[in-house]
């Protein structure tokens, strides 16, 4: 079984309006594979893993998620979805619900959960996350880095067996990059595959099982992290790790 | 040191009434003149205004003492010396400006009519209420009560449309279009912004064929046209007419206030509902709705304002509302040139309800925005 891959990609292109984002991509993860996405911006890292989760439409190309092909079929993308946690950049918890709320308000309503079970379920994974006292917050009164983890928990809740974070610390003050990043890390350790866009190569080194390294919409290079950060093939990532470890 | 500073106050001229005084009404010079002239203009006018409308006015009786019953008996038209407003008139014709013409043995049911309407709005102005779920089930069969009450049927005898006048007709156009227009309002803004064209596409047209007409011209093609479109034999009443041309009216209003307020949600929140495996009904009701209202409240409680004031126009077509009365009763001779009695009445009770709607945004405002910084999102 971890053997075959969870997540496949193939010759995924796309477009937005003339520019040609994706180009031909090509990528299997394996169940329990962690995986770290860098490049510069604008490479379409962040349009790859949205893809995944049809958050972004690909045109040419096929993305089959657990043995089930993204097409234009609502169901399969709702079934997609479910399978697959998605953390954002930006937190984007629902403001106008208390912490709480925005971590049952899926199971309670997509999984049709009781409304206790789903409450008790939301503490453990506050619990896991690490902020359990904020659970009758609003979103607007945490800092960053409790928010961030409280949209951690959120995709948690839903069960996912794949979680895609789309630079995750890059919003957030670097006093609380370490928090976020040590509950990936416990996540990580816990046997969920990952796919992750980040910059933060010290997370990187200890976490990732692969590096990809992605620039002008194709992917170049897919290493260990070890041969990705020692011994980088082509010059484009050398260039790329070069600016980003010795600023 | 560190304590010391914790419990230093103020300064005493920047605190309390007097330091109040000094920021806002005499901060500098100019300041102070400007509040004394105020002070002179309210000095003139509120004595005035108050002889006028309650210590020489008459009520009931004028100052001989005799009872009211035309405008040749009023005070100011005997002896233009002595007394003030006359509103003997509104106490002669009371009973038409809040029913209208409605039969006098029937009148109880508009009574128990406003009764309820004052229950039902209960659960949506007080959040706190006490069994508020059960007020809310109560709140939603209201309007098919009231129909049966106010109309008839169901055993109760039958009170044609053109009975109904005064503040009923006003309640009834005002509460009815507010409420209708609110779901339509939000099913069109949605189609609006919908990714299938021909959805939106008709939305849009709907929205932008209404709004591009005044509110005359869909009241006359209500009353005029609609019943063209009707199958023969049928025939609608012609209070529905105006309540369809006024919902129609308001929903496109409607629609696009809150459209606005969908626009204010940053597109994260729509992926974030997405990413947990929300439906488009869902996302919509449970995430991107809540929030789009709540920052529309301002402009939802300025637009049904507008259009409970709107109501007046009515009159064109010939729907006596609590305007039309008050124009009624100028044309009749035992009235005549009391207009500003009358005008007087009729802006009081389009100001208590207005305001207190105005009043009730401002407290859902403050309410709704307990622990929620869009901002910081």
């Amino acid at each position: 079984m971890s053997e075959e891959s969870i997540i496949s990609l193939k010759n995924v292109n796309k477009w937005f309006g003339d520019f040609h984002v994706l180009q031909d991509v090509n990528l299997e993860v394996k169940k329990k594979e962690r995986i770290v996405v860098c490049g510069p911006s604008g490479s379409g890292k962040s349009t790859m893993i949205r893809c995944i989760n049809r958050l972004e439409e690909h045109q040419e190309g096929s993305i089959v998620v657990d043995g089930i092909e993204l097409t234009g079929n609502l169901k399969n993308i709702d079934n997609v979805r479910k399978e697959v946690g998605m953390v954002f950049q930006q937190f984007n918890l629902f403001p106008h619900l208390s912490v709480k709320e925005n971590i049952t308000l899926a199971p309670i309503w997509v999984k049709k959960m009781p409304k206790a079970e789903a409450e008790e379920l939301a503490m453990r994974q506050l619990e896991i996350v690490k902020i359990p006292e904020q659970a009758n917050k609003y979103p607007g009164q945490l800092s960053g880095g409790q928010q961030q983890r409280v949209a951690i928990a959120r995709s948690l809740a839903m069960n996912p067996n794949i979680m895609l974070f789309d630079e995750p610390t890059s919003a957030l003050d670097p006093e609380m990059i370490k928090e976020v990043l040590d509950v990936m890390v416990d996540l990580a350790n816990g046997g969920m595959t990952m796919i992750v866009v980040t910059h933060e190569m010290g997370f990187a080194k200890t976490v990732a099982d692969r590096m990809v390294f992605m620039d002008e919409g194709k992917i170049v290079e897919q290493a260990s992290p070890d041969k990705f950060f020692n011994n980088p093939e082509s010059d484009r990532t050398k260039l790329f790790l070069s600016q980003i470890l010795h600023q | 040191m560190n304590e010391m500073n914790e419990v230093r106050k103020p300064p005493v001229a920047t605190t309390g009434i007097i330091g109040w005084l000094r920021i806002n009404l005499f901060f500098n010079w100019t300041n102070s003149l400007i509040t004394l002239f105020v002070i002179y203009c309210l000095y003139q006018f509120i004595p005035w205004i108050l002889d006028w409308t309650i210590f020489s006015a008459d009520f009931k009786y004028n100052y001989l003492g005799e009872q009211i019953t035309n405008q040749e008996m009023c005070s100011r038209n005997l002896d233009p010396e002595n007394g003030g407003a006359c509103w003997a008139v509104i106490y002669v014709r009371f009973y038409q400006f809040i029913y209208g013409f409605y039969p006098k043995v029937e009148v109880w049911r508009v009574n128990l009519a406003y009764v309820m309407l004052a229950f039902a709005l209960l659960p949506l102005l007080y959040a706190k209420l006490p069994y508020r779920k059960y007020f809310l089930y109560f709140t939603y069969i209201f309007p098919i009560i009231a129909y049966f009450l106010l109309n008839g049927g169901l055993g109760f005898t039958e009170v044609s449309t053109n009975k109904w006048g005064g503040l009923l007709v006003t309640l009834v156009l005002g509460c009815t279009g507010i409420a209708l227009a609110f779901p339509i309002g939000i099913m069109l803004a949605l189609g609006r912004r919908s990714k299938l064209p021909v959805i939106s596409m008709m939305c849009t047209l709907f929205i932008e064929f209404i709004r591009g007409v005044p509110l005359i011209t869909l009241l006359f093609f209500g009353m005029v046209m609609l019943p063209l479109f009707l199958p023969e034999g049928i025939d609608m009443d012609g209070l529905v007419r105006v309540l369809v041309a006024v919902t129609l009216f308001q929903s496109a209003y409607m629609a696009e206030v809150i459209r606005g307020g969908l626009q204010a949600i940053p597109p994260g929140q729509y992926e974030a509902a997405k990413s947990l495996g929300m439906s488009y009904w869902r996302m919509n009701l449970l995430i991107i709705l809540p929030q789009a209202i709540r920052i529309s409240i301002p402009p939802i409680v300025n637009t049904s304002i507008g259009l409970f004031k709107d109501t007046t126009l009515v009159i064109i077509v010939g729907i006596l509302d609590l305007l039309g009365i008050g124009r009624g009763t100028l044309a009749d001779t035992n009235w005549l040139g009391l207009s500003y009695e009358i005008y007087f009445f009729v802006s009081l009770v389009f100001f208590i309800f207005t305001f207190g709607m105005s009043r009730y945004s401002l407290y859902l405002e403050k309410k709704l925005k307990t622990g929620i910084n869009m901002g910081a999102d």
